[in-house]
């Protein structure tokens, strides 16, 4: 092998970079703050962050500054408007009460505050739960060929599962020893969780398996088997970071799925306990009497919705930044 | 002869790679495309085999299924003194420092979502115990061994052009120093003036490194340059194996014979008075193969024994091997000889 190809004179000039220049000793910038740098440019992504920030303090704050009880009852300034109403006619307005109050009287700001935790803990609670399982059984089926007509039977079964009833029947059957066990909120926010969770998982599971079933037959998951990589760090290493986008697109429509489910179980009477506030079941309450007064609906509503578009747009930008090819590095 | 056979570094015997094909309503397996049957080779110490053959045939499946990529059907693959053709995928781990492969689409062959410098650096994460300031400095060793800035080893493969990715794609295959590599048309995908670049890159590893390869590849020139002796598959089979210079000046099969008078020649003169042998027809499916010989129904020197018996694989001359009744000696002698 003396002969060398055609060409071999430009071997050096082509050479990636100069090799023999001396390594600097710049320190190599964090790539998590390329990440940020990507985040940022997503104009979007970071005003609904800056939005979802306000709204959790306002939940979590919100009740240590405006101390009024949510639950406390006051029947002689009952069914007040929102102070806002004060600009256009005479009606029952009170500077207590900015966001009026209910047909009970009790305080429709304090209750949204307090709502919000609730809503917000299930909301990302159930989500994650969803998200885990899904990608687990997603991840699971689409590697080992083995176990994906089982898994996916088992997907299909849950997908084809009335699951309003499922949730009812649940409800009945776990309520009374999980508030034993863990008090009667504690209990109720477990049970909550787990029966959203558990029936949610599906449209990622399948979601994540047709991605997985893709991604495993390139040459980069070759090679890793090439090298010897085990099963379990091909998954790890080279198939979740690529099957981020999906998941995370799933994640955020999941937590908007999750609220409006607990809202719904909320309104069905079989979520928290009455004198409990959700933003579901603020809602739920108001809707006989919307017409008189909308506000009722339209803040939870508006709570609710704005809380799902941030969360839609961080994901969104994040998928953006986490993603080196957009990041253009 | 048998010197020699006793330094072959990877020893192919019977190597069959079978695909089974399901079909019906109880997805029962009602055939099977052959896409390696029967092949048979020794890699030589320090040598580089090439595989040629038309697309489809075989070449890169049989790569794949020596570094046991796939789970084969039969045969015997013994590399470096250990017969890795029945192993478990789990006590085959511990044997895969000593083979590596290179592929073919550098694009795909690098994760999208890792560091040149994590990629580099998955074989020492698997393989090693070395902490974290070693491997870095041995990721920028095996950055130079290949020609690739340091300063890049945070960069992401998208970033880099065709050349410096199949670069990357090699440095990864040299990192825990094996003996043999699989290069599976490392150069398909390139450039022209990058395929010599890289071409002299893998030479210069393997005097620098030792190394064995075999080079897959369609590229008939570019294997006359690198190889020291050349395999010709054709629909899962080697129809002739030989070392370098008597398969180009002296071709024996017929299928090689086509193949090799379909390299274009540079010089005009010689071009016009050569003559072509342009094959009829299409390739046979390789889940029906013709009965007897697989090329009978192509070859321009086809006799009425090769549409019934199937050619024996053996020994014409020392070291040059074909599987053709026009070379066929009466007697089955030197059947199982060596294969060199």
């Amino acid at each position: 092998m003396t002969n060398r190809a055609p060409h071999a004179d430009a071997d050096n000039l082509l050479v990636a970079g100069d090799p023999t220049a001396p390594v600097e000793a710049v320190k190599a910038r964090n790539q998590w703050l390329d990440v940020w740098d990507q985040f940022r440019t997503h104009k979007g992504a970071v005003a609904s962050l800056v939005f979802l920030i306000a709204i959790i303090l306002f939940t979590l704050a919100g009740p240590l500054v405006w101390r009024l009880d949510p639950a406390a009852l006051d029947i002689r300034n009952k069914d007040l408007r929102p102070i806002i109403n004060a600009l256009w006619g005479a009606e029952k307005v009170a500077w207590a009460h900015p966001f009026g109050t209910d047909n009970l009287g009790r305080d429709l700001m304090a209750q949204i505050m307090q709502g919000g935790r609730i809503s917000l803990a299930v909301g990302a609670a159930a989500m994650i739960l969803a998200i885990l399982i899904g990608t687990f059984v997603g991840v699971i089926a689409g590697y080992f060929n083995r176990l994906d007509g089982l898994l996916m039977r088992l997907t299909d079964l849950f997908l084809a599962l009335p699951l309003l009833p499922l949730l009812l029947v649940m409800m009945l059957l776990f309520r009374d020893p999980l508030r034993s066990a863990f008090g009667p909120e504690q209990g109720i926010f477990i049970l909550i969780v787990a029966g959203i969770g558990i029936t949610s998982w599906m449209h990622t599971a399948r979601i994540v398996r047709g991605d997985v079933l893709a991604l495993k037959e390139r040459e980069y998951v070759l090679a890793a088997r090439s090298i010897g990589t085990p099963s379990r760090r091909i998954i790890t290493r080279h198939l979740l970071p690529n099957v981020l986008s999906p998941i995370m697109v799933s994640a955020t429509l999941g937590l908007a799925t999750a609220i409006i489910t607990e809202s719904a179980l909320s309104f069905l009477g079989l979520g928290f306990p009455p004198d409990f506030p959700t933003w579901g079941k603020i809602l739920a309450d108001s809707v006989p009497r919307m017409t008189a007064f909308p506000e009722r609906v339209v803040l939870p509503g508006l709570a609710i919705s704005l809380t799902v578009l941030a969360v839609n747009y961080i994901g969104d930008g994040l998928r953006d930044a986490l993603d080196p090819r957009i990041r253009g590095l | 002869m048998l010197d020699q056979t006793n330094t072959a570094l990877v020893r192919v015997r019977d190597l069959q790679m079978h695909f089974p094909i399901y079909s019906g309503l109880l997805r029962r397996q009602t055939g099977a495309v052959k896409a390696v049957d029967s092949v048979s080779f020794d890699v030589m110490q320090g040598e580089t085999l090439g595989l040629v053959g038309e697309s489809g045939c075989g070449k890169s499946t049989c790569g794949r299924a020596i570094l046991r990529l796939y789970d084969i059907t039969g045969g015997e693959v013994t590399i470096d003194g250990t017969d890795i053709g029945q192993m478990s995928q789990s006590d085959l781990r511990t044997k895969r420092p000593t083979m590596q492969m290179v592929f073919q689409d550098p694009q795909a062959s690098l994760n999208p979502r890792m560091t040149v410098e994590a990629i580099i650096r998955e074989p020492l994460d698997e393989h090693t115990k070395l902490s974290a300031a070693e491997k870095e400095a041995k990721v920028g060793e095996l950055m130079d061994a290949v020609g690739l800035n340091r300063r890049f080893a945070k960069r992401y493969p998208h970033a880099f052009s065709g050349g410096q990715r199949q670069r990357i794609g090699i440095a990864r295959a040299l990192a825990l120093n094996p003996k043999f590599i699989v290069c599976d048309e490392p150069i398909a995908a390139l450039d022209v003036s990058i395929q010599a670049q890289v071409v002299n890159l893998l030479e210069d590893l393997q005097e620098k490194y030792g190394l064995t390869y075999l080079f897959i590849s369609h590229d008939l020139s570019m294997v006359r340059h690198i190889a020291t002796r050349i395999a010709v598959m054709y629909l899962g089979k080697i129809v002739e194996l030989a070392p370098r210079a008597e398969l180009y000046s002296d071709p024996l099969h017929p299928y090689t014979k086509a193949l090799l008078s379909a390299v274009p020649e540079p010089d005009p003169a010689i071009a016009q008075t050569r003559e072509r042998i342009v094959l009829q027809g299409d390739v046979p499916s390789p889940a029906n193969p013709p009965k007897g010989c697989n090329f009978c129904t192509r070859c321009p020197a086809v006799m009425p024994v090769c549409k019934d018996i199937e050619p024996t694989y053996q020994e014409v001359t020392p070291g040059r091997f074909v599987a053709c009744h026009l070379f066929e000696t009466t007697g089955t002698a030197e059947k199982t000889a060596g294969y060199i």
